[in-house]
């Protein structure tokens, strides 16, 4: 089973458990690199608040940002993601298997 | 906003009696026989069903890996809901709650299996219902229906 240091997992879920915080992650996986007023523009999320989403994101290494003159790029960061579903994936089997072996045993009787 | 957090949702309806999937999954012999990912042996279960009893399943893998998650009980209403938290070896707080909900279903039973991981102590404080509450707000995030 994965192994997750729990204060990593914390912050990787609750930063996905916010839905402008998902659909930042949506946009950039199909548009990587664009800047934050690029990001913020769509979803008439007031700068400020981008930035604050974003360091959120950030903090849990979803996101990394590059600065070039005064333009930052943002790019998605798979990794952190990557174990959150497999944390998902992972439950997800043993549960399922589990409840089939449960049914098949009560459903023996 | 915090309308999501991440969770594993299953849903079976089993050809058993409410009672009969109780037993099931609060008897230790019982959990003995079904409990794990694969078909590996479950090799002890401790199951102390009542709010703030101990819960613990140690089962070895079919690659002879072995596992043993522990928790406690925290909803215990026999033949509809049970929950118990899942603590991960070594954390300072409980990172995710099992819950189990069973519901009569023309002579059989609908079981609804929730594993969902628990926001951080600070956002647990700020959430005025607590466990119960947030539990009944989550919602699918990633799961199957059978």
């Amino acid at each position: 089973m994965v192994k997750f240091i729990p204060s990593e997992m914390d912050r990787v879920f609750s930063a996905l458990s916010d839905a402008t915080r998902r659909g930042i992650l949506q946009r950039l996986k199909t548009e990587p690199g664009l800047s934050i007023s690029e990001l913020a523009r769509p979803l008439s999320v007031k700068l400020p608040n981008m930035i604050k989403h974003l360091d959120v994101l950030s903090d849990a290494g979803l996101i990394t940002r590059t600065k070039t003159g005064r333009t930052v790029a943002v790019h998605l960061s798979a990794g952190p993601m990557r174990e959150a579903l497999s944390w998902l994936t992972q439950y997800e089997s043993l549960w399922t298997t589990s409840l089939d072996r449960l049914a098949a045993l009560v459903e023996r009787d | 906003m915090k309308d999501q957090l991440p969770s594993v949702t299953i849903v079976r309806r089993i050809r058993a009696t409410p009672a009969r999937v109780w037993t099931a999954i609060t008897q230790a012999d019982q959990m003995m026989l079904w409990w794990g990912p694969d078909a590996g042996p479950t090799l002890d279960v401790v199951a102390d069903v009542r709010p703030g009893g101990r819960f613990s399943v140690v089962f070895r893998l079919l690659n002879g890996e072995e596992h043993n998650p522990t928790g406690i009980y925290q909803e215990v209403m026999p033949e509809r809901k049970l929950s118990f938290t899942w603590d991960p070896p070594g954390a300072s707080e409980p990172i995710s709650l099992v819950t189990f909900l069973l519901e009569p279903f023309d002579g059989g039973t609908v079981v609804t299996l929730i594993h969902g991981h628990l926001p951080n102590e600070t956002e647990r404080e700020s959430h005025e219902q607590g466990w119960r509450g947030l539990l009944d707000k989550l919602p699918v995030f990633l799961g199957d229906c059978a």
